[in-house]
Formats: C-alpha cells, sequence, structure tokens
C-alpha cells in the first residue's frame, strides 16, 4: 500500500518545519511533504500541520499575516470540508487568526520567552488526535513561545468546556491545574483546543520536540499517533 | 486626492498589557511618580489613493478589521486626512 501523505506547510520564517517533517517521517506509512506558503496546491495531504516558529516575522501579530497566504486558504477550504489541520504554537496562532479555533493569544505573563518542560493534561481523549492517550493522562512536552497566553471571551470559554473543546491544560507533575503551573496566563491553563467539528486542533506545546527518546519524553508522540491512526490506519 | 489613513490599534482594557506595565515600572523607576499607567499599542499609517472620503472610509473599517487589528483583543480608530 502507498504511504499516506501529511503535509507541513512552510512560511518564511518556520522553524520547526524540518523537525515536523522528521517526526511525521518516523512513522512507517506516513510520508510528509513541505508544503511551501506560495502554493496552491496540498499535493494529495490526508491531513496538514501548520508548524512552529515566526510565520512572516511574528510582524503585527503573530500569525496574522500567514492566515491570509495563498496555501492557507487552501488549508482553510480542508479544514472546511472537515479533513484533520493540526496547528502547532505559531501554527496554533495562525488558526486562531484564520478563525478555524476561536480566541486569541497574547504576551505571555510574564513578558519572557519561555522555552522549558511543561505538562499537559489530557482532558480529551475522544479526539483524533488524542485516542492513543488514556483520560487525565499527564505528558511532558515541552512549549518554546513568547505569546501563548490564551485569552477569548467568558461566553467562548464556557461553549468550549460544554462541548470538552478544551484538550490540554498545562498543570503540575501531580496533575493539579493550578495558576503555579500555567506557564503563561492563560485562561483556565488552557494548552490546546479543537473546534466543534473535531477536525482542527491547536496548541501551543511541541509534540515534534517530545517524539523520540533521545529528546527526553516520547510523550508527544502520541498525538501524531493518534492522528495517522484516524488517516491511515497505522 | 489620495488619503492619508492615520490608524491606531490598541489593546483592549481587558487584556493584560504586559509592555506597557514594563514601560510603567521604568517610568516610575525614573522617578516619575505621578505616572499612573502606560499601555502600548500600534500606530499604522496607510495612503490611500481614493477620491471619495465615503470610500476610504469604508476601506478603512474593512483593512482595521480583516488584519491590522484582532477583535478578540484589539480596538481601532482612525482619522483620514486628504493628501495635498
Amino acid at each position: 500500500m502507498a504511504d499516506v501523505t501529511v503535509g507541513v506547510v512552510v512560511f518564511p520564517g518556520s522553524n520547526c518545519d524540518h523537525d515536523t517533517e522528521y517526526a511525521v517521517g518516523s512513522f512507517s506509512g506516513i510520508k510528509p511533504v513541505m508544503l511551501w506558503h506560495n502554493d496552491h496546491d496540498l499535493q494529495g495531504a490526508k491531513a496538514i500541520i501548520l508548524p512552529g516558529g515566526f510565520s512572516y516575522g511574528d510582524y503585527l501579530r503573530a500569525g496574522s499575516i500567514a492566515r491570509f497566504s495563498p496555501i492557507m486558504q487552501e488549508v482553510i477550504e480542508f479544514a472546511r470540508k472537515g479533513f484533520p489541520v493540526l496547528g502547532i504554537c505559531n501554527g496554533f496562532q495562525v488558526l486562531l487568526e484564520s478563525g478555524l479555533l476561536e480566541g486569541a493569544l497574547s504576551k505571555n505573563r510574564d513578558k519572557k520567552f519561555l522555552c522549558c518542560q511543561t505538562t499537559l493534561k489530557t482532558l480529551n481523549c475522544s479526539t483524533i488526535f488524542t485516542s492513543q492517550y488514556q483520560q487525565d493522562q499527564l505528558l511532558s512536552i515541552p512549549i518554546a513561545h513568547g505569546q501563548g497566553n490564551y485569552f477569548a471571551p467568558p461566553e467562548v470559554i464556557e461553549s468550549l468546556e460544554e462541548n470538552e473543546q478544551i484538550v490540554f491544560k498545562y498543570c503540575d507533575a501531580e496533575g493539579r491545574v493550578s495558576d503555579e503551573a500555567n506557564p503563561n496566563g492563560s485562561l483556565q491553563n488552557i494548552a490546546g483546543i479543537i473546534n466543534r467539528q473535531g477536525n482542527v486542533l491547536g496548541l501551543m506545546p511541541h509534540p515534534e520536540r517530545a517524539s523520540e527518546k533521545s529528546l527526553g519524553s516520547l510523550d508527544g508522540r502520541g498525538l501524531l499517533e493518534s492522528l495517522f491512526h484516524h488517516i491511515a490506519g497505522v | 486626492m489620495p488619503y492619508t489613513a492615520k490608524i491606531k490599534v490598541t489593546l483592549r482594557q481587558s487584556i493584560l498589557d504586559v509592555q506597557g506595565k514594563a514601560v510603567e515600572h521604568a517610568l516610575k523607576n525614573l522617578g516619575y511618580h505621578t505616572v499612573e499607567s502606560a499601555r502600548i499599542g500600534k500606530y499604522i499609517e496607510v495612503t490611500i489613493n481614493e477620491e471619495k472620503l465615503l470610500e476610504a472610509e469604508r476601506i478603512c473599517n474593512e483593512i482595521s478589521q480583516k488584519l491590522l487589528s484582532n477583535p478578540v483583543m484589539e480596538n481601532y480608530s482612525f482619522e483620514l486626512e486628504q493628501v495635498n
């Protein structure tokens, strides 16, 4: 059987595109393909990943210009048809700017760029991105961002909660979702959310940086595994 | 005659402005004790080649909502000046 293709979008300023390509390529039966921001062709990809980085130098606002790039018009259409789209870090920012997910990310509460390991709590393991995890499973996955402070109006937060769209929250090593375990000031410690239809997930932590033993954690692998299980049965 | 749009984008009051806070602390450290707060926004100048003021206003609103600001966390305002 031919390999199933997964598209990794490359914006000018993306810097986790090759890490993502590497992590995706480590699964047998899955072939990563790089998609340039100026192109319109998704090259038959069965899922799209928007990687981390600083697309268009984060000019104006993180993700705001990438959202209008030619490839994003196709990705938005692809997502609206119900196909899976995953946004990591800057990719999450692009998904919010494009309206595929609700809310916004502002600067970290302590003004710092944060690059550290975090613990996440898996709040919904019935999505196509989390099926290989257990409910409430704790994951050690790093973050690396300056603008990861999730914000949304109260009515949006309420509806995210009601529909189990909050997929990951920052917590401490014991799984307590506390203010001390909140690295960036995100409302309710939100680290990742999914859309109502369940095919678009955005998260600030980097699962691709926790996908190999030598990287110190394998916990991010389950996310990719869940997605590939969904699209290719691997 | 074209118009120059002077567009201001500011963070909503409910959003913590960490840059503004840092500037506020720096000003207080400099001895400006009557400084109560500082907030940082963006100033964007756009030249619009339109004859009609109404059309220039419409474009200004559209670009501010579509790209220049994020309505989830920012407000915008603008002034239009005719370029001679």
